[in-house]
């Protein structure tokens, strides 16, 4: 006799603890670091300490005395061999990329660019022998502000190249037919509302530095690395280094975090694999965390100049959207498409008749930019969130009642936006019901006024973000649409053992996610066999050999039924293998609970288990019929799937001192049907951070050399336990109607949402002063300066000119430039 | 070059060590004690943290030569013999208050110090004590519940505190 075991009526909704934290938490890790190879090498990198300069020349042969040297490159040594690092996303026909090589050849570009590499026969001794290169560089005038740069007569960062113009992408939906034009809504708007907004630059900062090891096999290579795409990273080497793609293998062990930062092929990946082969000898690789910051890619950068016009009654009318986007001083794998990603979400919520968005691509002397958590969506609900409070201010209107009445309602799901994608499902008023009792909107609404009545030095201001985003990226044929490379499917196998262990293998390459434990849900569902008694396998191209990986908030909702489909597959076979051991009709069987029965005769059955291992035997099956009850499946998404939310924010702000302190967070987000509660939690809290963290911390400084002075965590403003608040989080559930399982994607929400939240809740409490913006990050110094130097200032904040930091950033609010 | 004796999880090591060497280097490179890891280069992450002789430490702040004498105890050496993972795991593990994993060696490091000095820590006593060590992925909410919940369980088991 078997006995039952109590198990939930579903897998799916439980809060079911991560299979994944038994080797974290007691220390058993595969971090790329912790690999060590027989006859293994350590590389060392030489970077820039330049801007922008001609190489003259580069000695190497000093660092070969060194000990434990034993070989030592620079970019001419591979001038024929290390390709360019490429760029999968060509957003326009005329996109011009300039070329980036992983060991700067003939100029460097940004500081920390790579120049030479040292190999020797410990990491030390690499790193010692640097000082030993001498490199002779020419200076070239540094270009770092993209207004300046794109100006008549501006100076080069490629000389190559006519312009510092990488792009210009447009979208009007009046050409698009999927509105009206924008010219007309300018023209007959009763109001308009103009607002720059900048997009300061952000370091993702992934926990564990990028490592890379490579052994070469044959005449190709494995290599492992910290990445978020081994499948991508795959391909791509493979056509940069003219290797075969199938004598390329990717391993990506465990990963600490990537938040896009590891979404790229690297020009690390890349030097360590063309030393590796021209040595014959296993080589690693793991940066700094100072090479890091300097070196990993970085995110958003942009100047946004936003119109919007309404009616009088606040009836919006028209968005008009025009960015500059900091490419840094190369393109990276998708840094042209991350703006463009954007431009299907600045109409976010909001049922604008006309829209258009332009969007200018700029070569600055600073390290590229590209994906980090969000990827052009949190600038774009920044931009439309924050211009509605400011549009609400203009009318003298509730900013939340603006929301109301422009939001798309309910009952008017599914709906076609002004850019034309089509939105499934939604309801934006029940999160925000629920986020208002969460937090005691009203009850802080009349704290408000009383401080404010009061003058009291504490202010408290209260801010909302209402968003939306697209997930689950992508349908193959709309990323073809906006002239990316590759899609957007992803693929799952699952192999069904003898003894009745489901063995799931997946594309989506997880680095904190928590799919080994989703998957196991979903599959333990599907086929009715035990959690436990499920295994994921991922992260290696050789086992999950696949997939197009993890980013975008697209593994469940692609990956996730991927494996569903297959799970599918499965069930079919085994159904005419069931049917045969019952004997009975196919038709005749149903399949609950891991077990095939006969309609109306429930005890008579046969378990997926035995019908495995009858499978296995292969002793008597179907005539015709595969001992075999794998399957895989492949699945591609029609179309996007789109969670919202309603985020609030109330925080205190000491006027005195400029300092600004969360009081309370409260976020409701209707991510669509919920497969692990414990780990969307999860996603909301990391999310979150991070959103909070460019509204109040973060910044990317360079100085007008073009040094980062942001380069280590000392500077670079990560925030700690003790910035943070605890967070309140409810949810809704509207479930996707365009995937079985309703899913709709959780791992960027928080940062989408979070940023506007928090700055429309810092202005908020300054509106009493005049202030109508404060540029990110909101520091103590920056709110103190609006509050003191008031409306004048803080308008001409609004329009200062420049995305990065240094002296620069103070002028961009408006002052000289002489003292942030 | 210069000897050490260092007692790290347990067992005994004698090793030559230039005297430049990181602790922290020590412990990954030459006893390949590679749960403990680096995660920067300015001792602000604290992804690194072990104990020395009782006291949190980042292993990047330390050179080899200072532990000479010394006990150090990692993460790796936390779980009991028979596989028993010690309340703070077990309580990280409950709590979900790990995704990437990456800051949780020292996370888990620096918390039990934590819990040594005060056993009930409030949720700010909990976000000021583990200041020095960052995390990316969790936004910390549930890594404070997890040390607040290790602490009350430490309390109650037989063990006591700082085991």
């Amino acid at each position: 006799m078997t006995t039952v075991e109590e198990r939930p009526a579903t897998e799916i909704g439980q809060a079911r603890k991560r299979k994944e934290d038994r080797h974290l938490i007691t220390g058993a890790t595969t971090w790329t670091d912790n690999l060590t190879l027989p006859g293994m090498v350590h590389l060392a990198i030489l970077r820039s300490p330049m801007a922008h300069a001609r190489i003259g020349s580069v000695d190497v042969a000093p660092a070969l005395e060194r000990t434990g040297v034993i070989a030592a490159f620079s970019g001419r040594d591979f001038a024929d061999s290390q390709g360019t690092i490429p760029c999968a996303w060509p957003v326009t026909p005329d996109m011009v990329n300039p070329g980036h090589p992983s060991l700067a050849v003939d100029t460097v570009n940004h500081v920390g660019e790579a120049v030479a590499v040292v190999v020797a026969r410990d990491k030390a001794a690499a790193q010692d022998a640097l000082e030993a290169i001498e490199v002779e560089y020419e200076p070239l005038p540094v270009v770092l502000d993209m207004e300046a740069a794109v100006a008549e007569g501006a100076a080069k960062v490629h000389a190559h190249t006519e312009s510092n113009r990488s792009y210009t992408w447009a979208f009007s939906s009046g050409e698009a037919g999927t509105g009206e034009p924008i010219e007309d809504a300018l023209r007959d708007a009763e109001v308009t509302v103009r607002r720059r907004f900048v997009q300061q630059r952000l370091i993702p900062a992934f926990m564990e530095p990028r490592s890379t090891v490579v052994q070469p096999v044959g005449d190709g290579f494995t290599m492992w690395s910290a990445t978020q795409v081994p499948h991508i990273l795959r391909t791509m080497l493979a056509l940069t280094l003219g290797v075969p793609e199938h004598k390329v293998r990717v391993i990506a062990p465990d990963v600490g975090g990537g938040f896009g930062g590891k979404l790229q092929v690297t020009p690390e990946e890349v030097i360590t694999a063309l030393v590796a082969r021209r040595l014959g000898k296993p080589a690693k690789y793991t940066e700094t965390r100072s090479e890091s910051l300097m070196s990993a890619h970085h995110g958003r950068d942009q100047i946004q100049d936003i119109t919007i016009t309404a009616q009088r009654d606040g009836t919006v009318t028209g968005l008009d959207v025009h960015l500059y986007a900091d490419m840094g001083a190369y393109l990276r794998l998708v840094s042209p498409g991350v703006p463009v990603l954007g431009a299907f979400m600045f109409n976010a919520i909001y049922k604008f008749p006309a829209y258009r968005f332009v969007c200018e691509g700029i070569f600055t002397n600073k390290t590229p930019t590209d994906a980090y958590r969000g990827a052009g969506r949190p600038e774009a609900t920044f931009a439309i969130e924050r211009i509605m409070d400011e549009l609400a201010h203009e009318l003298g209107q509730d900013p939340l009642e603006l929301r109301r009445k422009n939001w798309i309602r309910h009952e008017e799901f599914p709906f076609t936006t002004v850019c034309g994608l089509t939105y499934d499902s939604g309801n934006y008023e029940a999160a925000t019901e629920q986020a208002l009792q969460l937090i005691g909107w009203e009850s802080l609404v009349a704290e408000r006024e009383g401080r404010r009545a009061s003058n009291d030095p504490v202010q408290l201001g209260l801010g909302i973000s209402t968003f939306t985003e697209m997930c689950g990226l992508a349908p193959s044929r709309v990323l073809g649409s906006l002239d990316y490379a590759a899609g957007g499917w992803e693929n799952a196998a699952i192999r069904v053992l003898a003894t009745g262990k489901v063995e799931v293998v997946t594309g989506a390459s997880a680095h904190g996610q928590g799919h080994e434990t989703a998957w196991s849900q979903i599959v333990a569902d599907q086929l009715g066999v035990p959690f436990e008694d499920v295994e994921v396998i991922h992260g290696d191209t050789q086992s999950s050999p696949k997939g197009l990986d993890t980013y975008g908030s697209r593994s469940l909702a692609v990956g996730g039924i991927a494996v569903v489909k297959a799970s599918e597959k499965v069930v079919a076979k085994a159904r005419r293998i069931a049917a045969h051991m019952l004997e009975a009709d196919e038709d005749d069987l149903e399949f609950s609970g891991g077990k095939f029965s006969v309609k109306g005769v429930p005890g008579e059955g046969r378990t997926i288990q035995e019908i495995a291992f009858a499978t296995f035997a292969a002793h008597d099956l179907p005539d015709g019929i595969e001992p075999s009850l794998d399957a895989d499946a492949t699945f591609d998404p029609e179309n996007f799937s789109f969670p919202h939310g309603t985020h609030l924010c109330a925080i205190e702000v000491d006027t005195e001192t400029g300092f600004a302190r969360i009081r309370k967070y409260v976020c409701v987000d209707d991510i669509g049907t919920v497969i692990n509660p414990l780990i969307v939690e999860g996603q909301v809290h990391g999310g979150l951070a991070q959103g909070i963290a460019q509204a109040l911390y973060e910044e990317a400084v360079y100085d007008d050399d073009g040094n980062l002075t942001t380069g280590t965590f000392v500077d670079y403003l990560v925030p700690s336990a003790a910035d943070l608040p605890s967070f309140v989080t409810g949810r809704t559930t509207s479930p996707s109607t365009t995937n079985p399982l309703g899913v709709k994607g959780v791992g960027e929400a928080g940062t989408i949402a979070s940023t506007p939240a928090v700055v429309n809740a810092v202005v908020d409490a300054l509106r009493p002063f005049g202030v109508t913006d404060v540029q990110m990050p909101c520091t103590p110094e920056r709110i103190w300066r609006a509050i003191h130097e008031g409306a004048e200032k803080s308008d001409r904040a609004a329009s200062g000119t420049v995305a990065y930091g240094g002296a620069s950033t103070s002028s961009s609010d408006g002052s000289d430039g002489d003292q942030l | 070059m210069t000897r050490v004796n260092v007692t790290v999880d347990g067992v005994r090591y004698t090793d030559e060590v230039e005297p430049r060497l990181l602790l922290v280097q020590y412990l990954r490179e030459r006893l390949g004690k590679v749960g403990t890891v680096i995660g920067c280069d300015t001792s602000n992450c604290g992804a690194c943290t072990v104990a020395l002789d009782g006291k949190s430490v980042k292993s990047c702040s330390v050179l080899a030569v200072q532990a000479d004498g010394a006990e150090v105890v990692t993460v790796e050496g936390l779980a009991g013999p028979d596989g028993a993972l010690h309340p703070l795991q077990q309580a990280f593990h409950d709590h979900h208050a790990l995704q990437c994993g990456f800051c949780t060696p020292g996370m888990i490091m620096a918390a039990r110090d934590l819990l040594a000095e005060n056993p009930h820590p409030t949720d700010d006593e909990v976000r000021e004590g583990i200041e020095g060590n960052l995390c990316r992925c969790t936004g910390y909410q549930n890594i404070v519940a997890a040390v607040r919940a290790a602490g009350r369980a430490m309390s109650n088991s037989s063990e006591g505190v700082g085991a």
